[in-house]
């Protein structure tokens, strides 16, 4: 029997998120609601009890529902979680308390809301995902970088190093999400997260000009010279075109800014 | 950066615009040696032009010289162009540079036709040969194969390209004879057939050795010009079905004819039937994932598909004595073909029903579109079916569909 509701904070990394799970079963007690510290609201009459990150207590939670559903669906709640939605913590919370609670697998009963809702968040996060698979667009710096900034609707960083390293294996490059201040760094043999100086950057956030290599420009500029002859006129599709190349997205592509 | 190549990239990339394919999926090529590149099997679109076609691969011409006179090309030997070519190296360079900044996913090589069939097409598999092996580069590469080309080249080109296409052009000999005076439908079936046969064999190959070298693992695709010849829908599709059955084509692309200048062997139109391309991409996905036959499109009495409504809806509105449908107890061919659920929301369906029951209200949280899918669905017992004829359903939905009809997303992938 779950005794009384509590407001839960975390320091709002996934292992977190799963140490509080793992802290709601074993004093059951069952969550109002589960909220990042970086997101609490200075409201008089919310007492949070924040959980400290537990590594071990996390993988014990992990461990069990890996055994109650598959790869796919344990790689669902991880994008939930990414998507930074207000309020998805509860959601995954009551997925997972489903999961528990049944004896076969149950991911993929969608008339539940939140398993419905992780799928669909899921589903969100993957296709920006496979955004930046696409807009990524890399600068060569003048030692031999290819860098690029992003500015995602989700933290998709986690989710986009595997893709970028296995294509580009024998160049350095850097991806960096400027709003949440997190990149990647490859240096030809090993994947590192990354904190960026504010001096190499734009006040577009963009790589600041200066540090790009000698003829940078002109590739930019024939690339776009090679987008406008590409086009056709007599079927131009305004509203498709914007459909599928959003406008959040053109100041990082050069095809469209120059 | 010397001047002269922006304007061959600006010619070359103009001239190459009208072969809409600009897949990059399909394929896998790892990057095994820790070189650059590979070609993922989903493919990706890295920008749209203004006309919301997927800009995938560097596509451009090797040169447009051209000794052929094809009425529906700009590039045709009569018209009034600027003439002009890249070197090899200078395509190599520019795949390298645009690749390695994220731009591209490969390279699309065609060419006009300079000099014979294979004379093209060896400069053409020089760009890719120097691509894999100077390079070391594991992008998607799509070769053009000009109609005639001898088996011998055949070899090589699958030998470093992805993908080969050889360009049907029109879907009859008697109106390629008239429109493409210098081709004929031997001189394309003849390298499609034999690029089928290395195809399946090198297939079977690495069944048996997983190590055995890849050859063309994107297929071969090829395309037709609609709307400069009289053939009716019923005759494109069924062509389209026997290359996809009997040549076993990855896929068919149709480019709707764009009004280039007058050419007196081509009647004049004022604009491109993208509409008319448009329901022809729809009903192709139908022929190859939703398991519809020819006849069941495009009926004998109705060759040609209807341009107002969608091809399924078309034929929910013909077959309506198959429905309606229930979700709870439907086969999935059958619920695939319900107006309104698309691919995703058919397997979720499947996947769901087995923890209970689906309610109307479940298929519209699930993103279904309702507004369609009604009428074709089996109601619970509490509701009484309004007597909706096929003709009621069909203004219904008109209607209630003021959007503008244009929705051609179906370029690329997969």
């Amino acid at each position: 029997m779950m005794r009384s509701t509590i407001d839960y904070s975390y320091d709002g990394s996934y292992v977190g998120l799963m140490t509080v799970i793992f802290e709601i079963y074993k004093g059951k007690q069952s969550p109002r609601s589960i909220t990042s510290e970086g997101r609490l609201t200075n409201d008089l009459f919310t007492q949070y009890q924040f959980v400290p990150t537990e590594e071990r207590q996390a993988t014990r939670v992990l461990k069990a529902l890996r055994k109650k559903m598959t790869t796919v669906g344990m790689a669902n709640l991880f994008k939930a979680y990414l998507s930074e939605q207000q309020g998805v913590e509860l959601q995954i919370y009551q997925m997972v308390r489903y999961v528990f609670s049944q004896k076969m697998n149950v991911e993929s009963d969608f008339r539940k809301p939140y398993i419905l809702l992780v799928k669909q968040l899921a589903r969100k996060v993957d296709r920006e995902v496979h955004r930046m698979h696409a807009f990524v667009r890399f600068q060569k710096t003048k030692d031999n970088l290819f860098a690029a900034t992003i500015d995602p609707d989700f933290n998709v960083i986690p989710l986009i190093g595997t893709h970028f390293e296995k294509r580009y294996a024998d160049q350095k490059w850097i991806i960096y999400d400027v709003t949440r201040q997190l990149g990647l760094y490859y240096d030809m043999t090993d994947l590192k997260t990354i904190h960026l100086e504010q001096a190499y950057l734009t006040s577009e956030k963009r790589i600041n000009r200066e540090c790009l290599s000698e003829g940078e420009a002109d590739w930019e500029h024939l690339w776009k010279t090679y987008f406008d002859a590409t086009n056709i006129k007599e079927r131009k599709n305004t509203r498709l075109h914007l459909q599928h190349l959003p406008k959040r997205y053109w100041k990082f592509l050069p095809e469209k800014t120059f | 950066m010397n001047e002269r190549i922006f304007k061959k990239l600006s010619i070359l990339a103009d001239a190459a615009k009208y072969d809409v394919s600009c897949a990059s999926s399909g394929s896998r090529r790892k990057n095994s040696t820790g070189g650059l590149g590979n070609a993922s099997k989903m493919g990706i679109c890295h920008s749209y032009t203004e006309d919301g076609r997927c800009v995938s691969l560097l596509k451009v011409l090797m040169t447009n010289y051209c000794i052929y006179d094809c009425a529906y090309c700009v590039s045709r030997k009569s018209n009034d162009v600027q003439r002009i070519g890249f070197t090899v190296r200078e395509i190599v360079d520019l795949t390298i540079h645009f690749y390695r900044r994220n731009y591209i996913e490969g390279l699309f090589l065609s060419s006009g036709i300079f000099k014979s069939a294979d004379d093209t097409n060896e400069r053409l598999i020089r760009v890719a040969e120097l691509l894999r092996t100077e390079q070391n580069f594991h992008g998607y590469i799509h070769l053009k194969i000009i109609p005639g080309c001898s088996p011998e080249l055949i070899q090589k080109a699958g030998t470093y390209a992805d993908r080969l296409s050889i360009n049907l052009e029109l879907p009859t000999e008697k109106s390629l004879k008239k429109i493409a005076p210098e081709k004929n439908h031997k001189s394309v079936y003849q390298p499609m057939n034999f690029l089928k046969e290395r195809l399946v064999q090198s297939k079977e190959e690495r069944k048996k050795y997983r190590k055995s070298p890849l050859f063309a693992p994107g297929g071969q695709s090829t395309q037709f010009v609609v709307g400069a010849s009289p053939e009716n829908d019923k005759e494109i599709l069924s062509l389209a079905s026997s290359l996809y059955r009997d040549q076993q084509l990855r896929r068919v692309y149709y480019s709707g004819y764009i009004p280039i200048e007058t050419d007196s062997r081509i009647p004049m139109i004022q604009q491109p039937p993208l509409v008319r391309e448009h329901r022809l991409y729809q009903a192709d996905w139908l022929l190859r994932f939703y398991g519809f036959s020819v006849d069941e499109i495009v009926p004998d009495q109705y060759p040609d598909l209807d341009t107002q409504i969608d091809p399924k809806l078309a034929y929910a509105l013909r077959y309506f004595h198959l429905f309606p449908v229930d979700v709870n107890t439907a086969d999935y061919e059958m619920i695939l073909k319900v107006p309104g659920i698309g691919l995703k929301s058919a397997q979720m369906i499947i996947k769901t029903r087995k923890f209970g029951k689906l309610s109307f209200a479940h298929l519209k949280k699930m993103g279904i579109a309702m507004n369609r899918a009604k009428y074709f669905l089996h109601l619970p017992s509490t509701f009484i079916r309004p007597q909706y004829t096929p003709k009621d359903i069909k203004s219904h939905i008109l209607l209630g569909n003021r959007k503008p009809q244009q929705q051609l997303t179906l370029f690329g992938n997969p």
